[in-house]
């Protein structure tokens, strides 16, 4: 397929799923082994960086992958759909990201009932065990890093006035794991880690939500400048919400009061990095979580045996970095050059 | 009548689905008489006048106008052709002024550069012309001018369309039961409106069932039976019982008549 | 005609004393029984008064409750900055709502006009003008694209937007890959794609040229709407399309007008929203078309046609801003702040249809 005929059975699927809600399916490599990959939507760079890396895997490992994807983040009924379609195709794996971690359990638990090995990517399932096993980013565990990050790169931690920019009213947990990571690393006690704003921090401002784009980043931050102008740590739930609170900032002409954190390395995050916009940023690896749950199906299929978990974690970690050109002694990170040549999207 | 007829249609059809509302109609109407048409409800006399004036588009049968085939396609361009008409739904917008409604698709911009420029409305010259309008209808219950036409009620509505239409008509003028809603006096005034109009030379058409209002002014009298003209009667020379007996099939009328 | 008796008339009998009618214009004294049937009559004949106490009420309210962070210059300008965009999405959202229709797909036209122009001007290296201009035009046919299906094809409006939403919101995420452009790119290539971002300090205030221009879209076309014949013909169609085409109005080419200027409309606020935003973002606005409806409901206009002033949107478009800025700096949780803008959605139109009982 050349890059044009992509692109549009790209077009033709979103619009197809866009219009009907049927989820679209893309059929790849013929063999033995079936396996799906549901993914939450086909047009975030992050998704698309996903069905790369599976695609590319199974190609390899003769394996014939089937594609989907809700139309929105948060369309349970297509990603359901998508299930039962996988478990009636007599799929040997199911990998996906679920759009909402606990009302895709039960759909689930019957692909498992169907000896179907189900590995949860990037977003880890309610409980977790609901999957056979979790391949994600440590988002707690990115939080951290920029938080430890920025804590080390402020002369005074304990005169931080701090914005916390999450991702939508929902706190699904992606967005608690890296708010918490990010205080927890600053220095914060975070009481309940599963629950956002229950801080009593003098430090923290506020928060606001930017469903994960620069005009909600936008937004929010000049909401949160509204209580205290003074912000000098901005925690971002993406990259896309941290150009947004720069645009905000630097309307005010405040765009050097504030250091910028964020999480993803997408690589327009990774440029703005190299262009000072953010100050860190941590890496995740989509395509790597793809080809390793490939992997897992493969073996699967062959022997049985299912992946485990990371040690003292309840899930795969495929690891995160931290991306930064202002190093700090005592975190590891590699520089806004090194990070272009990995990011995604 | 020796004149030729201003108006004049032969073998209208109008099919709406399976219910034939135009079945083979002729029509003539002739310079300055009153022809009113009478016939049952569902004879197709709204359906007869629609054709005439480009609201519905016939299934076959020709019309001219003084002479010339005509082919409207919308109440525009009859509109354009000097055919006015009061329609039985009346066509007003509820929302709207007394004043929009009565310039609705002629409205009068303001002299100069904000009215070719800016294509601003003169509100003034219109109010000014309504307003005279209503008045020689007698209509003086109305209020304002301004006032929506959906805050009136029922014959005042039925003034205003009839106003309109006896303002702007300049070759024929049809009003379809133009005084089913209105009072005494109003339907009077509506009855004096259409002499008046006459007088200036313009034809009317009128649909009406108020055989003694149709006796009264009109100078023919066309009764629609079945989709088709039946005939055409001389108020002098037949009475009420007679028009009311052609009409509704218990009398068969003669031959001079239908040959008319 | 005069009222003199006509001696050649004939009329019947039971009218011989009409000439002796009352000939004075009529005089009532309105016999409203309440005050608030009073203020039910005011509404009817003014319904943009409803939001205007609204919005002037919410203001006092907040200003009491969230005190001078609210209620100074700096934070109303605010307001103003951030329903900008939404608010010309509801001007042209308006148009179609007085002709009786809806359009899903105001915001993805916008979204879509905004890559166009960015791809346009920052990647494919067209200059900026150039590139708005290729802007005005596509979202003026996106438009003209929904009005000749509705007009042409006969479908209904609802159905019309909600498969043009659909397509224009793929095509967006095809020409975008999903992928923002980013400010800095943006002042590099084509600084022209920012100029509504441009913010002028008044004595406290920042006010953005993106909030002049969303003012000066409400004041042109309220003025078409209402000092120009176009503008009685929109409302005409809305308020009774049959009617309307009977009385002479040529609807379908009104309609197909009312359909293209609210598709330039979002390709104006697709223009501004690159200055508000900063970056060309795919991803913005998803809720957009349905914030505009709720402006415009709110404002006061009526989903059924033909009635409400288009500078009620601009009121509705404030009263949400106004709502959500001061339930914040009263620290109130985004959830409640969703929770009372629904509150109000409903509020709005309940009144409406009482305002319409007049009529009844
Ligand atoms: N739009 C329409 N669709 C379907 N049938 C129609 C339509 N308009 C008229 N008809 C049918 O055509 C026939 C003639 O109707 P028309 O309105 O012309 O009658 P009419 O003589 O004006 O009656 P009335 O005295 O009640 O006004 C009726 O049987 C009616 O049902
Ligand atoms: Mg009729």
């Amino acid at each position: 397929m050349t890059n044009k005929t992509i692109k549009m059975a790209l077009l033709g699927a979103t619009a197809l799923t866009l219009t009907a809600g049927i989820a679209s399916a893309e059929s790849h490599v013929k063999g033995d082994v079936n396996a799906c990959l549901i993914t939450k939507t086909d047009t975030n760079p992050f998704f698309v960086k996903m069905k790369e890396g599976a695609v590319a895997q199974a190609d390899e490992l003769g394996i014939q992958l089937d594609t989907f994807a809700g139309k929105i983040d948060g369309d349970v009924e297509t990603q359901v759909a998508a299930v039962e379609t996988c478990i009636a195709g007599g799929a040997e794996g199911i990998l996906i990201t679920p759009s909402d971690s606990r009302a895709l359990v039960p759909v689930i638990e019957q692909a498992r009932e169907n000896g179907i090995l189900v590995i949860a990517l990037d977003t880890p399932f309610e409980p977790s065990d609901a999957a056979d096993a979790t391949f994600a980013t440590d988002n707690f565990k990115a939080g951290v890093l920029i938080g430890e990050w920025a804590a080390a790169t402020m002369e005074d931690p304990s005169s931080a006035k701090i914005a916390m920019l999450d991702l939508n009213p929902s706190e699904v947990s992606v967005d608690y794991l890296r708010n918490q990571g990010f205080l927890t690393g600053f220095g914060v006690d975070v009481k309940d880690e599963t629950d956002i704003g229950d801080e009593d921090d003098p430090r923290i401002v506020g928060n606001d939500v930017t469903n994960g784009n620069e005009q909600g980043g936008r937004q929010a931050m000049e909401n949160l400048l509204q209580r205290d102008p003074g912000v000098n740590v901005v925690y971002t739930i993406n990259e896309p919400a941290a150009a947004g609170a720069y645009e905000a900032l630097r309307s005010v002409g405040l765009q050097d009061q504030a250091l910028i954190v964020s999480v993803d390395g997408g690589c327009p995050g990774v440029q703005n990095i190299a262009e000072g916009v953010i100050g860190a940023t941590s890496m995740q690896f989509p395509l790597k979580m793809a080809s390793l749950g490939i992997e897992a199906i493969a073996e699967y299929a062959e022997t049985g045996a299912k992946p485990e978990n990371s040690e003292g974690l309840d899930f795969t970690n495929t690891g995160v970095t931290l991306v930064t050109d202002n190093p700090v002694e005592g975190i590891d990170s590699i520089t806004s050059e090194e990070a272009l040549e990995q990011c995604w999207g | 009548m020796t004149q030729a007829p201003i108006l004049k249609a032969r073998g209208l059809v109008k099919r709406y689905g399976r219910v034939t509302a135009l079945d083979n109609a002729d029509f003539d109407l002739y310079p300055g008489e009153i022809l009113a048409v009478i016939g049952d409800n569902g004879a197709g006399k709204s359906s007869l006048i629609k054709a005439i004036s480009g609201a519905v588009q016939v299934d076959d049968g020709k019309i001219e106008l003084e002479g010339k085939p005509i082919n409207f396609s919308s109440p525009l361009e009859a509109r354009d052709a000097g055919i006015e008409t009061v329609y039985q739904t009346l066509a007003l917008s509820p929302a709207l002024s007394i004043t929009d409604n009565m310039f609705v698709g002629r409205e009068i911009r303001k002299p100069g550069v904000l009215g070719s420029v800016f294509k601003m409305l003169d509100h003034k010259a219109m109010e000014k012309f309504a307003r005279d309008r209503l008045s020689e209808l007698g209509l003086m219950t109305i209020q304002s001018i301004n006032q929506a036409v959906e805050t009136l009620s029922g014959g005042q509505r039925q003034g205003v369309a009839v106003a309109r239409a006896a303002a702007f008509g300049s070759k024929v003028i049809i009003l379809d039961e133009p005084t089913a809603a209105l009072g005494v006096k109003e339907s009077r005034k509506v009855l004096e409106l259409i002499q008046d109009v006459r007088s200036r030379g313009i034809p009317i058409v009128l649909i009406s069932h108020n055989m003694p209002h149709v006796f009264e002014v009109a100078d023919r009298i066309h009764v629609h039976r079945l989709g088709k003209r039946l005939c055409v009667i001389d108020p002098k020379e037949n009475s009420m019982s007679d028009a009311v007996a052609y009409m509704t099939g218990a009398k068969t009328p003669p031959e001079a008549a239908v040959a008319a | 005609m005069s009222d003199t008796t006509d001696p050649g008339r004939k009329g019947q009998d039971y009218e011989q004393d009409l000439d002796k009618s009352d000939v004075s214009v009529a005089e009532f004294k309105y016999l409203h029984n309440s005050p608030l049937d009073r203020i039910q009559h005011a509404l009817h004949g003014n319904p943009t008064l409803v939001p205007v106490i609204v919005l002037v009420a919410a203001i006092g309210v907040f200003g009491l409750i969230a005190g001078d962070r609210f209620f100074s210059a700096f934070n109303l300008s605010l307001i103003l900055q951030q329903v900008s965009i939404i608010g010309i999405l509801a001007a042209a959202q308006s148009l179609i709502i007085i002709t009786a229709g809806i359009d899903l797909s105001v915001a993805a036209i916008m979204v879509l006009m905004a890559v166009v122009a960015g791809n346009l001007a920052v990647y494919a290296g067209v200059p900026a003008p150039i590139a708005l201009l290729v802007a005005f035009a596509g979202g003026t046919g996106c438009g003209i694209m929904n009005g000749l299906l509705v007009t042409k094809v006969k479908l209904p409006p609802f159905i019309t937007t909600l498969g043009t939403w659909s397509i224009f919101y793929a095509l967006n995420l095809w020409l975008s890959g999903a992928q923002s452009i980013r400010s800095q790119d943006i002042d590099a290539e084509a600084p022209l794609l920012k100029f509504w971002g441009i913010a002028l300090e008044v004595g406290g205030a920042r006010v953005t040229l993106g909030s002049l221009l969303m003012v000066a879209v409400f004041l042109v076309l309220w003025y078409m709407l209402n000092k120009t014949a176009w503008g009685r013909h929109v409302y005409a169609i809305g308020d009774d399309k049959e009617a309307a085409e009977l009385a002479g109005i040529r609807t379908d080419r009104t309609l197909l007008s009312v359909y293209g200027l609210a598709g330039l409309v979002c390709a104006v606020a697709a223009w501004a929203s690159i200055g508000r935003v900063g970056s060309i973002s795919p991803q913005a606005f998803y809720e957009g078309n349905l914030q505009s409806i709720t402006a415009v409901v709110i404002g006061g206009i009526s989903l059924f046609g033909g009635r409400g002033s288009i500078l009620g949107a601009l009121f509705g478009a404030l009263i949400v801003g106004v709502f959500q800025s001061g339930l914040r700096l009263a620290g109130v949780d985004v959830l409640w702040q969703v929770f009372a803008i629904g509150w109000l959605i409903i509020l709005a139109v309940a009144i409406d249809q009482w305002i319409r009982k007049v009529s009844a």
